[in-house]
């Protein structure tokens, strides 16, 4: 028998195995901490993806590579403790491209996941935007590296029969990325090469016509979030009869409609809205510019060139709150694919390579000029607000709209939030 | 004994490939494979770790320009472009004919005397750009680089007055060793308690404490391993201490063997001084001839102990313990985890005791001289001496023995500092000071919170003309750059503080980028993995907090709701390209 010993965490006291994993005895007792490279069975923890730092005997550190001990004193949930496990979380989608609505692993990833459990809308550093490759060398596997958060989990865990690695980091600082042997990838066994896809928290390793996907409400993650509800009962709205009625206007710059579809998705909500919100410009009203001051813009969409950042600015100069809503305007989106290639091989590719097209890049002076990149509108402009989702839900939209509006209190449900 | 796995002979393979064909093949990484029964991915993750091993030709003659700081501001540049010119090599590449390589790298322990290069790991100091045609051209008719290379001088500039200097005072090799005999474990590490010694890499933790822990330890074999990585920039005490007496620092090994119980000590040499190996393994092998090492070291009955020298091979983070403690196992340079220490698992899991080359010459004078002598130096709490490597704008650069206590402004003249602005001290890792902090003294007391400094070693002086953006953006580059990946908020941090610190170059910050630099900074030094990642922001906020103004001038003025970094003409410059034409 192991001997058991007394430990705190945030100040209630725990009786636990010596020697333990703290992050396992927390989940044991119904604490959440962040995890994503931690693996219960590894004997020594890795300790590469930082997000399960709390404050530990008065000193930060990571959870997962702490063994329980007499009078371990742990702090979990402090607003400091959770804006920085948040904003750890946020570097790995700031420094790889991690497109969400295209991703094989939506909604079975454990990175998103966390940034659903963790409430991440925005990340608060700039996305890097490296051009980083898709290994599609290996016989039977494809190794994004685009989604590849260097967690070692494959590193460890992947060998073949003869116990011979198959991932391996290599390169260092920002350019390291986890390596692929295909001689010994060609050993594994079936069974072998979909643990592999499995153990992996992102979409990073795909096994080549092994599906991941299932209908949207049936994947992992979809639903219910590991935590225990800590949502805030519903605050009565405002009663709605005392409601003043306000100006919003809305847009779609670089973005596919998608939004504006959502934000349409309201059913019966839509009649609220006409009595109590006056829609300006919008395409919604086909207003093309601003004839009055608006309390709320509302944004879909970044900027992929020079018209898009007109409109925005002026935008920002006739709205009081700016939102932006979905991942194109929060930092580029799907059409920031194009990020990581330089524009003048994109448009060559477009328009002189491809077969069948004209020989030239149009260039004229009425037509909106092409930016280097696309932008997150926060880039170009101050953005107040942002809503995840592509595109998010409609209930997330007018929640927040409600919220900023009238200073209605809504929970969003982790149901609600998504990023696909 | 069992023989250690063969892993930990792979640095060594890979230095002979690479040595031999001025790059490791295929065929090398094959072989390598092979040999130890790994996947090739494997051995291709250990080559891509270390900056000196190449995958691609490197050149017959491999030229390393040093990029640090120091050699930026004493014209790296000229002399990079002379070396273009005279090689027809691009920096970074080789030469059409595949004769010359020339690459930067991080500091080479040179910083007295920069722009400084190495030429087959063979080191050239003070090269004047003019020079640079006639040394490639004896290159070219085959001249060797050891015979065109002056001597290094060691520069020691400055000993504590009234014969107090510990670390150069008259040394008889084996005196100490046989006193420490006398004193036994205990009294060993007694005394280094009494001589208040801490680890002079840079974490000053306390030696005796140390060797204590690792004494305890039950498990055997152990090991002694001499931290000679020396790879933070602007420090060369290690590398003079090397050069002048390495003696001490075997004989401060093997006190140390003797005290925890060990048989074999390990010299970790960073790969940029390679140029000494010949002189340290000529010392131990002198020590062998004099039975200070070997069997019955020393006279000692029953005390068995010998040492070798393991070559690194380009990465800074090896300096840290555990990142050393991987390489020498013949793997990547990545920190462990703190699961164990490595006085409980360290060097094949068995207990290991690191110490930094001046703690291990430190120790082994004072058992030589008794730490009541050695505590007549310094100031009270901080007693004895310290190395301090001095350079950047001041007229005597070199090796500075220091009493702990002389303060700043001290230390500044006697280096003949020139119109000091921006003092840089303990290396970019370290902190910065101002000219208002000059009274400050530099001892061991910091930590306790006093106004103290701590000096790990370096000790780098700016004066007014310096742009202090680019002395920061250096720094942040070295980070980058050697940062060992393995964990998030370093590897991607660090490359975001250098994207926010070149938009502040750019003069388009605000006043919000600086807050961004201290949150992000805050974010990477509470939970990166190892201290390369929670020490690299540290410069550019105390610098922010220190030197306000400078970036007070530099920040974009205008106040409003438009962030102003986002510069439309630049964003649209790529596509202007295809207005004539609709061809770029
Ligand atoms: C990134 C990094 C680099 C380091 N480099 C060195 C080094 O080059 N030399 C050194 O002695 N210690 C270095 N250290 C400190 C070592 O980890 C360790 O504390 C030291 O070798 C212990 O010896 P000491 O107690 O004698 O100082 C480094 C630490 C870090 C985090
Ligand atoms: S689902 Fe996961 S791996 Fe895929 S893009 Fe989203 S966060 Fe990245
Ligand atoms: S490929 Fe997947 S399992 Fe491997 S390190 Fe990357 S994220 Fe982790
Ligand atoms: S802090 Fe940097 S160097 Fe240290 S383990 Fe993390 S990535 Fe590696
Ligand atoms: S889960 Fe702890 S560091 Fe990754």
């Amino acid at each position: 028998m192991p001997e058991m010993v007394t430990i705190t965490i945030d100040g209630r006291e725990i009786q636990a195995a010596a020697g333990r994993n703290l992050v396992e005895i927390a989940r044991e007792n119904g604490i959440f901490i962040p995890s994503l490279c931690y693996y219960p069975h590894l004997e020594q923890p890795l300790g590469t993806c930082r997000v399960c730092t709390c404050q530990i005997n008065g000193k930060t550190g990571v959870a997962c590579t702490e063994k329980i001990r007499e009078g371990l004193a742990v702090e979990v949930n402090t607003p400091a403790l959770n804006d920085l496990r948040k904003a750890v979380l946020e570097m790995m989608f700031a420094e790889g491209n991690h497109f969400c609505p295209a991703c094989e692993k939506s909604g079975n990833c454990d990175l998103q996941h966390m940034g659903y459990e963790l409430g991440l809308a925005v990340t608060r550093f700039p996305h890097l935007f490296e051009d980083r490759i898709i290994d599609f060398t290996p016989s039977r596997m494809v190794l994004e590296h685009n989604r590849c958060i260097k967690c070692r989990r494959c590193v460890e865990e992947i060998l073949t029969d003869e116990g011979k690695r198959v991932f391996y980091y290599v390169n260092r600082g920002n350019e390291t990325l986890v390596g692929i042997d295909n001689e010994q990838e060609a050993r594994l066994s079936e069974q072998q090469a979909l643990n592999a896809m499995h153990i992996c928290p992102t979409g990073a390793i795909l096994v080549r016509g092994k599906n991941l996907s299932k209908p949207f409400g049936d994947r992992t993650f979809d639903m219910k979030s590991v935590q225990t509800p800590k949502l805030e009962p519903e605050q009565p709205f405002t009663a709605k009869a005392q409601r003043e009625k306000k100006v919003i206007a809305t847009v779609s710059l670089a973005g596919c409609f998608g939004c504006h579809m959502s934000m349409l998705d309201v059913d019966t909500g839509l009649l609220d809205l006409v009595e109590f919100v006056e829609i300006h410009r919008s395409p919604l009203t086909d207003f093309k510019s601003f004839g009055k001051r608006c309390h709320l813009g509302l944004i879909e969409g970044g900027c992929c060139n020079s018209e898009n950042v007109e409109t925005l600015r002026a935008f920002r100069e006739h709205c009081d709150i700016l939102v932006a809503i979905g991942e194109c305007a929060i930092w580029g989106g799907l059409p920031a694919m194009r990020n990581t290639i330089p524009l003048g091989e994109c448009l060559e590719e477009a328009y002189l390579s491809a077969p069948a097209q004209t020989g030239v890049v149009p260039y004229h002076e009425d037509l909106p000029k092409i930016l280097d990149k696309v932008y997150g509108c926060h880039e170009v402009v101050q953005i107040d607000y942002y809503i995840p989702g592509c595109p998010p839900s409609s209930s997330h939209i007018w929640k927040v709209v409600e919220n900023l509006l009238w200073g209605a209190k809504h929970s969003v449900l982790y149901s609600e939030f998504k990023y696909d | 004994m069992t023989a250690p796995p063969i892993r930990t002979q792979l640095l060594d393979r890979l230095w002979t490939f690479q040595r031999r064909s001025g790059y490791i093949r295929d065929a090398d990484v094959k072989a390598c494979a092979d040999w130890l029964n790994i996947s090739t991915v494997e051995v291709e993750g250990v080559v891509s770790f270390y900056h000196f091993f190449h995958r691609q030709p490197a050149g017959a003659l491999t030229i390393y320009l040093d990029n640090s700081i120091v050699a930026e501001h004493a014209g790296l540049q000229a002399v990079q472009a002379a070396f273009e010119r005279a090689t027809g090599a691009k920096i970074g590449g080789v030469d059409p004919s595949g004769r010359f390589g020339l690459f930067h790298t991080p500091c080479i322990g040179l910083s007295d005397q920069q722009p400084a290069a190495l030429i087959n790991f063979v080191p050239f100091t003070r090269i004047r750009p003019e020079q640079v045609d006639r040394l490639v051209l004896e290159l070219k008719r085959g001249a060797s680089p050891t015979g065109l290379a002056d001597p290094v001088a060691p520069n020691i500039q400055y000993v504590p007055p009234e014969g107090k200097s510990v670390f150069f005072r008259e040394y008889t090799a084996g005196k100490a060793l046989a006193r420490a005999a006398t004193l036994g474990a205990e009294g060993i590490i007694e005394e280094l308690k009494t001589a208040e010694l801490s680890g002079r890499g840079g974490a000053f933790y306390p030696t005796g404490l140390k060797w204590n822990a690792c004494r305890q330890q039950a498990a055997t074999p152990k090991y002694v391993i001499c931290n000679a990585d020396e790879g933070e920039p602007g420090t060369f005490k290690d590398r003079a201490l090397l050069q002048v007496c390495p003696q001490t620092v075997l004989e401060g090994m093997i006190i140390a063997g003797l005290a925890i119980g060990a048989a074999e000590g390990v010299v970790y040499l960073r790969a940029e001084y390679t140029w000494l190996l010949p002189q340290l393994e000529a010392a131990i092998r002198d020590f062998r001839t004099r039975g200070l090492l070997g069997k019955n070291a020393g006279d000692i009955a029953g005390f068995d102990f010998d040492i070798r020298i393991q070559l690194g091979a380009g990465a800074y983070v090896c300096g840290e313990e555990t990142a050393l403690l991987e390489s020498m196992e013949g793997k990547r340079g990545e920190p462990r985890t703190r699961w164990f220490f490595p006085v409980e698992r360290g060097f094949l899991q068995q207990p290991t005791l690191i110490n930094n080359v001046e703690t291990f010459a430190a120790a082994a004078h004072i058992l030589d001289m008794g730490a009541a002598a050695y505590c007549e130096r310094g100031i009270p709490g901080s007693p004895g001496v310290k190395l301090i490597s001095v350079s950047g704008d001041c007229g005597k650069p070199g090796v500075y023995e220091i009493e702990w206590g002389m303060p700043v402004a001290e230390l500044l003249e006697r280096c003949e500092a020139k119109d000091p602005y921006f003092m840089q001290v303990s290396g970019p890792s370290g902190e910065c000071l101002s000219m208002a902090e000059k009274d400050r003294r530099i001892s061991m007391l910091d930590v306790l919170g006093t106004k103290d400094v701590r000096c790990g070693g370096s000790f780098m002086v700016f004066n007014q003309s310096r742009d202090l953006l680019r002395i920061l953006l250096n720094f942040s580059a070295f980070f980058k750059h050697e940062s060992c990946g393995v964990c998030t908020p370093c590897r991607a941090g660090n490359f975001i503080l250098q994207r926010q610190l070149e938009k502040l170059d750019r003069g388009l910050g605000r006043e919000a980028d600086l807050q961004a630099i201290r949150d992000w900074g805050a974010i990477m030094k509470a939970a990166s993995r190892c201290g390369l990642g929670k020490t690299a922001p540290n410069t550019p906020i105390m610098a922010m907090e220190k030197f306000h103004a400078d970036f007070a001038a530099r920040l974009h003025k205008t106040a409003d709701d438009l962030n102003r970094a986002f510069d439309l003409k630049r964003a649209e410059a790529e596509y202007e390209k295809y207005k004539t034409s609709g061809h770029a």
